[in-house]
């Protein structure tokens, strides 16, 4: 098991291999499809979301606030990222991204993005809703919570140990790709 | 009407929270197959322990609590527009109870106003028989799986399906390999052969209303069941596309009249997050029994 703590040097990541298994320790900004759209048509980020050397997770989670007040994430595993690959080429080169996590993986332009920039995409469990949102200590802070409602807000979330498995690295490897190549030419045998 | 939303608040709460034995039952037959030491393994080692979790803290399965589905079986007499009603609050009461996500989206002005209720949500069905008793059925589905849900019309020269059982073949493998692991695999496939574009999606939903170990009284569509999940478990596509040895849980097929012009194949994919519930309700609308 390797550990991860953000903020992620560039070494780090470049260290990455598919298949890797990794447990993450630090911030994660969730940012889901009408974040990934906004940024992509020149949107500006409040200062307190710095994403340089950070990750960001495609995530829209259930948060409800408790008696106290204070916001408590009751679910959060990934969305499908494939829905972000219009934009997240862009938003990794630019914004300095190290990880990106969701899950069902992501295109070649991120794989070339993950390999210019130094990145990786980390395959979280889909629908793991409970034993993701275990690793979530604390809500840091939430942006465009009105405009853009919950699930598509930006939710800053201190994280212990959250597991993923890399699946597309910064040296152009992608488990995506072969899995895809593998299975179709299989079921070419059973046609 | 407060009886009858205080029991649809606890079949949402119960089927957001709880996967029925069934698919748990697949599920963790699944994780026998898979090779020791594998992320295919250790997938499915996760997503045990989220259902054991999700039901002990009675807190959503999957975050993406879903397109909600009500299947209303119910008397000739019976008093559709006050259970809407009911079923409308009951949502909105799950909804601040956390049960679900604030999960409805205005499509023009990308406003969700955190009720999860608006045109479309929940969707109800209902049908009437020549019995006194009433059947609610509920199905939560997630958009990831939505997503690579499939319509074919054939013949595709693509994929060289005809007009036959062997064409329907074809288009459904294909859907389960472009599906991938998008749709938060192993899935569960609904499939039905017929139809128009509108019911082929409907009637291929319904199928998850059936039991995942029940067998299909046609002998044809049995066949064809188990052929596509023998089949695709051969493809390596694995839970959550990770490679390995469980793609498909089950596959549901039924076949519907269609138009001599038309022939689809439309194909819903459950995700392993399969969650179905159903009650029955007495008079008041108290819960009776528990469906599944």
């Amino acid at each position: 098991m390797i550990h991860l703590t953000t903020p992620i040097t560039e070494e780090k990541i470049r260290a990455l291999k598919v298949g890797d298994a990794v447990e993450i320790s630090g911030i994660l900004f969730t940012g889901r499809d009408v974040v990934h759209k906004f940024l992509h048509e020149g949107g500006v980020l409040p200062a307190e979301v710095n994403l340089r050397d950070g990750i960001i997770y495609h995530c829209g989670p259930v948060v409800m606030k408790d008696d106290a007040g204070q916001w408590k994430v009751t679910a959060a595993g990934p969305t499908t990222s494939i829905r972000e690959e219009p934009y997240q080429s862009q938003i990794i080169n630019d914004f300095g991204l190290r990880g990106v996590i969701g899950k069902g993986g992501m295109g070649d332009r991120t794989l070339e993005a993950c390999k210019k920039s130094g990145c990786v995409y980390l395959h979280a469990i889909g629908g793991a809703a409970q034993v993701l949102a275990e690793c979530i200590t604390e809500v840091k802070s939430v942006h465009f919570l009105t405009e853009f409602g919950s699930p598509e807000a930006i939710w800053e979330l201190r994280v212990k140990n959250f597991p993923a498995v890399v699946t597309m690295d910064s040296h152009g490897q992608s488990l995506h790709r072969d899995v895809f190549a593998t299975s179709s030419a299989e079921l070419a045998k059973y046609l | 009407m407060i009886a009858l939303c205080n029991s649809l608040v606890e079949l949402v709460r119960r089927s957001s929270a709880e996967l029925p034995d069934d698919v748990h039952q697949a599920v963790l037959q699944s994780l026998q197959n898979e090779k020791k030491g594998t992320i295919a393994e250790a997938a499915l080692q996760i997503i045990d322990r989220n259902i054991a979790l999700a039901k002990k803290k009675s807190q959503p399965i999957c975050q993406d609590t879903g397109s909600i589905i009500f299947y209303v079986e119910c008397p000739v007499n019976f008093d559709q527009p006050a259970f809407v009603q009911a079923a409308c609050m009951a949502v909105r009461e799950a909804t601040k109870k956390g049960f679900l996500r604030q999960n409805s989206v205005d499509s023009l002005t990308g406003i969700n106003d955190g009720t999860t209720v608006g045109l479309g949500s929940p969707s109800i069905h209902f049908h009437q028989h020549q019995q006194e008793n009433i059947e609610v059925r509920l199905i939560l589905k997630g958009g990831g799986c939505e997503n690579v849900g499939a319509q074919y019309s054939l013949p595709n020269e693509k994929l060289k399906a005809n007009r036959d059982l062997d064409g329907c073949r074809k288009v459904i493998l294909d859907a389960v390999l472009q599906a991938q692991g998008k749709g938060c695999g192993p899935g569960i496939l609904g499939v039905c052969i017929g139809g128009d574009r509108a019911s082929g999606y409907e009637f291929s939903k319904q199928q998850f209303l059936r039991n995942m170990q029940d067998r299909n009284p046609i002998a044809e569509l049995d066949q064809l069941e188990q052929d596509i999940v023998a089949t695709a478990n051969r493809l390596g596509i694995g839970p959550m596309g990770f490679g390995g040895n469980t793609t498909l849980l089950g596959a549901k097929i039924c076949a519907a009249n269609r138009l001599p012009a038309s022939f689809f194949v439309s194909i819903s994919y459950m995700c392993w997050a399969y969650r179905r519930q159903g009650v029955t309700l007495d008079q008041k609308g108290q819960i009776e029994t528990w469906l599944y």
